[in-house]
């Protein structure tokens, strides 16, 4: 994940408390999904970044969920996420991100 | 889930962050910084 990007996450962990937070994806493959899950929740596995050995423990969902679908009013994932939905592999980067979330979110 | 404050980290060949940005919104989520990253 950008280096720049988990610092400004860092911080509004820091500032507001993880426990308000929560990440939304909108990666196009699995892999890198999971690697974001995983880094905005035990730390940058990379150990490249300022999240490199912090485990905040954010939840990370995938905007593909349907813990996040279900609430989003369904005109505007339609004309918004509806078209990539249809191109990507959604159960791979479900399974990928869930994954990382149930292991180490804490909220 | 409403009253979390949200994080969105779109990608340019997945869900672009603005995209994702409408969808939080449209439930009135807040949004406290959206980006979009490129893997490539």
């Amino acid at each position: 994940m950008d280096l720049e990007n988990q610092a400004r996450i860092k911080e509004l962990a820091e500032k507001l408390g993880p426990e308000n937070l929560v990440v939304i994806l909108g990666g196009a493959e699995a892999e890198a999904s999971g690697l974001a899950a995983e880094t905005v929740s035990n730390g940058d596995p990379t150990f490249a970044g300022p999240l490199a050995g912090v485990s905040l423990g954010l939840p990370a969902y995938h905007i593909f969920e349907d813990a996040i679908k279900n609430l989003v009013d369904p005109q505007v994932y339609d004309d918004q996420v509806s078209m990539m939905e249809m191109v990507l592999d959604v159960d791979e980067i479900i399974k990928e991100v869930s994954t990382y979330r149930e292991q180490y979110a804490k909220f | 889930m409403q009253d979390k404050k949200f994080i969105i980290l779109g990608d340019r060949d997945g869900v672009p962050g603005p995209a994702i940005e409408e969808c939080i919104k449209s439930f009135g989520g807040e949004v406290l910084f959206s980006t979009t990253e490129c893997f490539v």
